[in-house]
């Protein structure tokens, strides 16, 4: 090793290439290798909703994003350092994306002329040689011709051969940053187990990759990031769906409840169905249902039998359950409802991110039909919110709402990863045997905090109906009776909202009382919102965060917290929502910015909104 | 919780009685739900259950409101959903006794994605699907298995919707016990909802059901005096198939063909007929078939009883296999590990 180690701070690396290129595989275990080497990261997988959408296409790009550095890291990152192309289209499509001078992988395999073609570059226009990369710095390789070179032992055929080509590249910015390859070759030794010739091929990719990157002197230097300062404890790797997963098995284990979770596949929230049905040991009962009507109706007839129930999927198919969820209102069931939220209306966007159903989740039920809805902020946050989803759901008897999003969905980030025995306990009563029948039993009888009993099938002394049809306050029988269904209105409205006695108080992330102004976010807007904050604070400009994770009901605090400032801003990755319910519940002139393009929020973009609004 | 505990305490013997809710009943006077909630009252303490392990689904219709009137679990959900939500309580619990009861608009308009996935998976639980082929609950529009030309509020010149044979419809659904029965035969109704209860598997059975506001009279074929036994063919195991007045009147089969011939002339004995198989599904198909208009001439008769009956693996049995076969490969549970992943390191 004769190159110089250059350290550095913070880098952002974007892979982008054709959707069958092996993108993502890349991206993924550069971010495990990221994380064990103790960086903090961010990641934003981006990819086309086709499966193999048409090659060499613009359309068919797929592209994987991490940031990471030997500082806290809350975002994937605006524009990158590094850009690895696989094609044109690639470059195409990603190069905006590209700091000044930044630097360039190129696959020239994928410059040829159907590529051009493809891509729908004029001829004589070819990027690699009409100039217009002057400026950065451009690493030009036929990754394709270095992979069938390091595989000409090989029995695989071209097409399997020229497969591996994302490992050359995965070995060539693993030597950039000075890497070892270890976690990647005991990944690939799992993952083809049962084919040892595509396991030595891609293991012999990697390493000429690496080496071709040591001999071939395109670098003068290294590069290194320092491992980040990070509170000590144990951390490791996850994703977002990931992390609610295990969210719902965690309650499910501290509740001692079987879990039930119902899901019909929809993007981006299947991984939640993938991830629980590989723990199965844990009790977990997954049950791929025939729609979204079916998936949420089977989670309501398992919360009867006692089971801790869950459904989760995306906008449509959340429209899909918007009856079932009103039903499970009125039955004052557990049961949770995860929306990992994506581009809307309609179909809109699957594959890409947004927060626009926030309003749906709050009001998006007939008559008057209260349900608490929080919010994870990051992806190892879903993990908690997902927990806390179960323990309210449990304790106050209710569907709850947790949204989530495709961009903390997907994206990955290091956890510090709690013990069992720290997590919240969650209180799980039946109702119990009644032998003594001579007094009715009556299921909508109220405790003090305005929760029925949860009686389960199989108790003695316990029977009775449950239905959609208004019911009687105490014995739940149908009734039609004017005051009764004022009466019963009311007290499920004074039900949800006195779920803010049992939800922490809302604090500021960043900033106090004292600060210039408030910024107000919610889900996944959090690590964007975060990196401004502390880059102002740096520049002398103190301004405050605050991050609300439970919107309905609102933390009690929350009316005093921004009545403290004239200046609030509520960054939102749609049209408008939360300021919406901001404006409604405190009456405060909060200003909205909001972006509706299917991707977060770049710093700067928030960063313009607080200082004009700070100059205003 | 995987096994039943169908076994009553002794000395606790039920009565049909105790299985009546303290609810005022509201069907219309005359209504053929009244027959079937007796019936089904009256089989109750006959099963041997305990009355707190017994639930009853239903969706959203007239039949809907039955769960109301028994003094069991029970859940009156949302329209064409009971199908679902009786799923999810099997796969949750499967040691209870789980009654489905729908109508043909909640079964097979609004519900019928639902029926059919369940009649596949095979959940063990029983499904009354009462027909009286109308919406009565809206007040009288034809509903799918109304017959072609049907004139109602919403077809005032006639349906032109081509009714759904339910039978025929479950057993192209997979369905492994399909019978039918009818609301004026209520000792015929007993014995297809004890065998219905003891099948493992969905048990369907259809129930005509007249509604004498908006249909009457729609099975009159079938239950009047004068023609019930012309139109009504009474399925029983390892016998003949043989109908008529007289029980003059038998069906052969050509090939996959079903004839009427008559059993007076002396061409043909008793020997020479069809006779029933509960575990034929070929044949069944055939007599989900026989679903001709009573009223023409030369049609085959309407069959009622036990059409199949097939044991096959139920959705819940194979689901907990799976859960026992992997905490047996996986031991105990650890929720540490779980979190921990297989990639974490620490920071000092």
């Amino acid at each position: 090793m004769t190159q110089v180690q250059h350290q550095l701070e913070k880098v952002t690396i974007l892979f982008a290439g054709d959707s069958g290129d092996g993108i993502q595989l890349t991206g993924t275990q550069f971010t495990t290798n990221t994380a064990l080497f103790g960086n903090d990261l961010s990641t934003f997988p981006d990819f086309p909703a086709e499966i193999r959408a048409p090659l060499g296409t613009v359309a068919g790009v797929s592209g994987f994003q991490i940031n990471f550095g030997a500082v806290d890291v809350y975002t994937p990152g605006d524009l990158c350092d590094v850009l690895v192309v696989m094609n044109v289209a690639a470059l195409k499509k990603n190069l905006t994306r590209l700091k000044e001078r930044g630097t360039i992988i190129v696959n020239t395999a994928g410059f040829d002329k159907r590529n051009l073609r493809l891509a729908g570059v004029e001829e004589g226009q070819n990027p690699l040689l009409n100039n217009s990369l002057e400026g950065y710095k451009v690493h030009e390789f036929d990754i394709t011709k270095l992979t069938r070179e390091s595989l000409k032992d090989s029995s695989l055929g071209t097409k399997d051969r020229d497969r591996c080509k994302n490992m050359f590249v995965l070995g060539f910015v693993y030597w950039m940053y000075n890497r070892k390859i270890d976690s990647s070759i005991s990944f690939l030794k799992t993952k083809f187990s049962s084919k040892p010739e595509v396991l030595n091929a891609n293991i012999a990719v990697l390493k000429a990759g690496y080496h071709f990157a040591d001999t071939c002197e395109t670098f003068s230097n290294r590069f290194e990031v320092k491992p980040t300062k990070m509170p000590s404890g144990s951390y490791r790797n996850i994703i977002g769906n990931q992390a609610t997963a295990l969210g719902l098995i965690a309650a499910a284990h501290k509740s001692k409840l079987d879990l039930f979770y119902s899901g019909y596949p929809i993007t981006p929230a299947s991984d939640i169905l993938h991830e629980l049905a590989k723990h199965k040991n844990f009790g977990v009962k997954t049950f791929q249902a025939e729609d979204e009507i079916a998936a949420i109706c089977s989670a309501i007839g398992a919360s009867f039998g006692g089971d801790l129930p869950v459904t989760a999927s995306s906008g449509p198919g959340i429209a899909l359950k918007g009856e079932a969820l009103g039903l499970a209102m009125m039955l004052e069931l557990p049961l949770v409802i995860v929306n990992v939220q994506r581009g809307g209306p309609s179909t809109g966007l699957p594959t890409k991110t947004e927060q626009a159903d926030l309003l749906q989740a709050v009001y998006g039920r007939n008559g008057e039909a209260p349900i608490p809805v929080i919010a994870a902020s990051s992806p190892s946050d879903c993990f908690t919110m997902a927990y806390e989803a179960c323990r309210i759901a449990i304790e106050h008897m209710t569907p709850v709402f947790l949204l989530s999003d495709g961009y903390i969905a997907n994206g990955a980030e290091p956890w510090r990863y709690p013990t069992s025995d720290t997590l919240k306990p969650i209180n799980v009563t039946f109702a119990k045997e009644r032998l003594d029948t001579a007094s009715a039993y009556l299921p909508y009888k109220r405790d003090e905090k305005l929760v029925r009993e949860w009686a389960l099938p199989g108790t003695k002394g316990v029977e009775h109906r449950l239905g959609g049809l208004e019911k009687d306050k105490e014995t739940g029988n149908v009734s039609y009776d004017p005051d009764n269904h004022q009466f019963m209105v009311k007290v499920r409205a004074e039900k949800i909202a006195k779920i803010a006695d049992y939800i922490p108080e809302q604090h500021f992330d960043t900033g106090s009382v004292h600060s210039k102004m408030l910024i107000l976010g919610w889900g996944s807007t959090y690590g964007s919102i975060k990196t401004v904050v502390r880059d102002l604070a740096t520049e002398g400009i103190d301004v405050a965060h605050a991050h609300l994770k439970y919107i309905q009901p609102m933390p009690k605090n929350l009316g005093d917290l921004l009545a403290g400032f004239d200046k609030i801003l509520i960054p939102e990755i749609n049209n408008g929502q939360l300021i919406t319910l901001i404006r409604d519940q405190y009456l405060v002139d909060a200003q909205p910015l909001n972006k509706i393009k299917g991707v977060p929020f770049e710093s700067r973009e928030i960063k313009e909104a607080i200082l004009n609004m700070l100059k205003q | 919780m995987a096994e039943a505990k169908h076994i009553q305490e002794e000395g606790q013997k039920l009565k049909a009685k105790n299985f009546e809710s303290d609810q005022d009943i509201r069907w219309c006077p005359g209504c053929g739900d009244y027959s079937i909630l007796k019936q089904v009252q009256g089989i109750m303490p006959e099963l041997g259950i305990p009355k707190e392990d017994i639930v009853f689904i239903s969706g959203i219709g007239c039949s809907s409101r039955f769960p109301y009137y028994m003094n069991t679990f029970g859940m009156h959900s949302i329209h064409g959903r009971a199908t679902a939500v009786a799923s999810g309580l099997k796969a949750s619990r499967p040691d209870l006794s789980v009654w489905l009861v729908t109508g043909d608009g909640d079964a097979l308009s609004i519900g019928g994605n639902h029926l059919i996935h369940l009649l596949r998976r095979n959940f063990n639980l029983n499904i009354l699907l009462f027909n009286n082929q109308i919406y009565g609950l809206t007040k009288g529009q034809y509903s799918p298995t109304s017959e072609l030309g049907k004139k109602t509020k919403s077809t005032p010149m006639g349906s032109i919707d081509h009714p759904f044979n339910p039978l025929a419809l479950c057993m192209g659904a997979e369905a492994t016990f399909i019978a039918r029965g009818i609301d004026r035969e209520p000792k015929h109704m007993r014995t297809i909802l004890m065998r219905a209860e003891q099948h493992k598997g969905t048990s369907l059975v259809e129930i005509y059901q007249n509604c004498n506001i908006f249909n009457d009279g729609a099975f009159g074929g079938f239950t009047d005096k004068q023609m019930k036994k012309e139109n009504s063919l009474y399925l029983e195991h390892g016998k003949p198939l043989v109908f008529g007045v007289k029980e003059d009147k038998g069906i052969v089969l050509d090939g996959f063909n079903p004839r009427i011939v008559d059993l007076t002339s002396g061409e043909y004995t008793p020997e020479d007929l069809w006779v029933h198989d509960e575990k034929c599904r070929n044949k069944a198909n055939i007599l989900t078939r026989f679903f001709d208009d009573p009223s023409l001439s030369e049609s085959l008769p309407r069959p009622f009883g036990i059409f199949y009956q097939e044991d096959r693996f139920q959705y819940e049995e194979a689901l907990y296999e799976q859960l026992n076969f992997m905490k047996e490969q996986k031991g105990t549970p650890d929720l540490d590990k779980l979190l921990a992943g297989s990639n974490s390191w620490e920071v000092k």
